[in-house]
C-alpha cells in the first residue's frame, strides 16, 4: 500500500505539493510513483529562477525502468532545486516525502489540486 | 507444471510462492509470472557482483537429445560444432539458424556422450524451437526430449560456488573441481559452471519438487534472491547477447558479434544456415554490435536511434549500469564504426563513446 500524507496536496500525475506558509511550496513525487518507477538513477532539475507554466514538463526523473517527466502543478517560478539528488537520486525512493523533495517554488495560487483523500481514491 | 493447460493465463514456476513470500514484484514475462525484483534491482545487481545472488530461471527449457545419431544431428542443427565436446559435462554455446542464416535461438549444449546431449533454450522461444528442432530431426535416429519437469536456479557471484557447497550436501564432491563451462550430475541434479552475469557460479537444473527446498537452503546460506531486472543489467554489463534484442530470426550471428560461435572449419559439416552465412561473408557483413557508454546524465533505452559517421544504427539493449554508475548499451551500427556516436534520447542528440564489450567482468570495469 502506498503512503499518502495528509499535510499536502496532489496531482493526477503523482506529484505532491506542500505549502510552506511563506508564499513558497515544496514539491516532489509520490510514494506510488517512486514504487512504480523503481530504482531512481538520474534526476534532471530546473535552475533557480526558471519559470514553468501549468502542466509543463520541467524536471525529469529517470529510473532503471523509464524516464518520467515531472509536470508543473501550477504556473510557478523555481526558488531552489534539491541538489542532493544529483549524487543521491535514490533519495527519491527512500524518502520521497522528505529528503527526496525535488523543487521549492513560488506561485500566486495553487488551486485545482487534489486532497490526500481524493488522491488516495485515484490509486485504487 | 509448465505447459499443462492452454487456458491458464500465465505460467508459474515451482518457485512462484517463494518469490511472493520474498516480496517479489511479479510481472508478466513472455507468458510467465516472474519476479522483476524483490525491492531494489540495483541492490540485487551489486549483490551478484560482490557476493552471491540467485535467479529462478525455471522458465527456460531443457531438451535432451538421445540416439545413435544425436551427434550428427546436432552437427546439422547448430552453427557451432559439437565435435569439440569430448568429455562428459563439457558445454558449448551456439546458435541454431534458419535457412537464411537468421538465429532461431541461442543455446548451450552439454555433452554426456556421443548418443546423449542436453540443451538449454530460451523460455520465450521454446514452442518455436521445439517445432523447428522436430522438423529438422526428420530422418535422423535421434529422440528429442523436452524436460518440462525440471526447475533451474542460477547462483551467481564471487561467493556463489562456496555458498552452493554449503547449502547443498554432496555437490562439492562432484562439482568442486568443475572448470568453467563444464557440468556434473548428482542424482537428479545437473550442476553447470555457467551463467549469464559475468560472474562465477552455477546454473543448477533440478526436479521441480526439489526446487523450493533447495531455494530455502540457498537462502539460509546467505544467497539473496535476484529478479529479472538485475539479470538484465548484469548480462548487459557482461556484454552478453539477449535473444530478440541483439539477434533474432532476421539477424545472423555474423552481424551480432557471435562469429566465434560459428564453426566453418569442417567443410563437410553442412549445418542449417551455412550456405547463407558463407554468402553473407562473401558479400561482406554490413552491420555489427558495439558497446556504448554515455558520459553524461540519462539512461540509454532500447530502440533509440544511433547516428554514426558511417550511417545510422539502433540501440538493441540499453540500461543503467549499476557497477559503472553510467548508462551503457549494446547497439547495432555499421561495421567499422569507432570513436563516438550520437544517440537520440528524448528528442535530444547525446554523445556516447563506442567501446568493445564486455563492460564489466568478475566485478571489474573493463571499458
Amino acid at each position: 500500500m502506498s503512503e499518502v500524507r495528509d499535510d499536502r496536496q496532489y496531482t493526477e500525475t503523482h506529484e505532491w505539493i506542500l505549502d510552506n506558509g511563506d508564499g513558497t511550496f515544496t514539491m516532489g513525487v509520490t510514494d506510488h510513483a517512486q514504487a512504480l518507477l523503481g530504482d531512481m538513477v538520474f534526476v534532471e532539475l530546473p535552475g533557480e529562477g526558471d519559470e514553468a507554466s501549468h502542466e509543463d514538463e520541467f524536471c525529469v526523473v529517470e529510473s532503471v525502468k523509464a524516464a518520467s517527466g515531472v509536470y508543473a502543478p501550477v504556473d510557478l517560478e523555481v526558488v531552489t532545486a534539491n541538489e542532493a539528488l544529483d549524487d543521491e537520486p535514490e533519495l527519491l525512493n527512500s524518502s520521497c516525502y522528505d529528503d527526496g523533495w525535488l523543487v521549492k517554488f513560488k506561485a500566486d495560487n495553487i488551486e485545482g489540486l487534489m486532497s490526500a483523500e481524493d488522491y488516495t481514491d485515484t490509486l485504487d | 507444471m509448465k505447459r499443462t493447460s492452454d487456458t491458464q493465463q500465465s505460467r508459474r514456476t515451482p518457485l512462484y510462492q517463494a518469490h511472493v513470500d520474498a516480496q517479489g514484484k511479479m510481472v508478466d514475462f513472455g507468458d510467465w509470472e516472474m519476479p522483476l525484483n524483490y525491492g531494489s534491482q540495483i541492490e540485487e545487481h551489486h549483490q551478484v557482483r560482490t557476493d552471491a545472488g540467485m535467479f529462478d530461471v525455471s522458465h527456460m527449457t531443457t531438451v535432451d537429445f538421445k540416439g545413435a545419431q544425436a551427434k550428427v544431428f546436432l552437427q546439422t542443427l547448430i552453427a557451432n560444432d559439437v565435435d569439440k565436446l569430448k568429455t562428459e559435462g563439457k558445454a558449448l554455446y551456439s546458435c541454431m539458424l534458419n535457412e537464411s542464416g537468421g538465429v532461431v535461438d541461442d543455446l548451450i549444449v552439454y555433452y554426456i556422450n556421443d548418443e546423449d546431449y542436453r540443451m538449454v533454450i530460451n523460455a520465450g522461444t521454446t514452442e518455436k524451437d521445439i517445432a523447428w528442432i522436430n522438423a529438422q530431426a526428420q530422418g535422423f535416429d535421434v529422440s528429442v526430449e523436452p524436460q518440462f519437469d525440471l526447475a533451474m536456479i542460477a547462483v551467481q557471484g564471487p561467493n556463489a560456488r562456496a555458498k552452493v557447497f554449503e547449502a547443498m550436501p554432496g555437490v562439492e564432491e562432484v562439482a568442486g573441481e568443475l572448470k568453467p563451462f563444464n557440468a556434473a550430475s548428482l542424482g537428479g541434479l545437473f550442476i553447470a559452471r555457467t551463467g549469464y552475469t559475468g560472474e562465477d557460479g552455477f546454473e543448477i537444473m533440478l526436479p521441480e519438487k526439489s526446487a523450493e527446498f533447495t531455494w530455502k537452503m540457498l537462502l539460509e546460506a546467505g544467497v539473496k534472491p535476484c529478479g529479472l531486472g538485475a539479470r538484465d543489467t548484469l548480462r548487459l554489463e557482461a556484454g552478453m547477447s539477449l535473444y530478440g534484442s541483439e539477434m533474432n530470426d532476421e539477424v545472423s550471428p555474423l552481424e551480432a558479434t557471435l562469429t566465434w560461435t560459428v564453426d566453418l572449419t569442417n567443410e563437410d559439416r553442412r549445418f542449417v544456415g551455412r550456405d547463407a552465412l558463407e554468402e553473407l561473408k562473401e558479400k561482406g557483413v554490413e552491420m555489427t554490435i558495439v558497446g556504448l557508454v554515455l558520459e553524461g546524465k540519462g539512461v540509454i533505452r532500447d530502440h533509440q536511434k544511433v547516428v554514426t559517421s558511417l550511417g545510422d544504427g539502433e540501440v538493441t539493449s540499453g540500461t543503467f549500469s549499476p557497477t559503472m554508475g553510467k548508462a551503457i548499451a549494446l547497439a547495432r551500427v555499421p561495421m567499422g564504426t569507432t570513436g563516438s556516436c550520437e544517440i537520440e534520447m528524448r528528442n535530444k542528440m547525446v554523445s556516447a563513446k563506442i567501446v568493445k564489450p564486455p563492460f564489466v567482468r568478475n566485478g571489474k570495469v573493463l571499458v
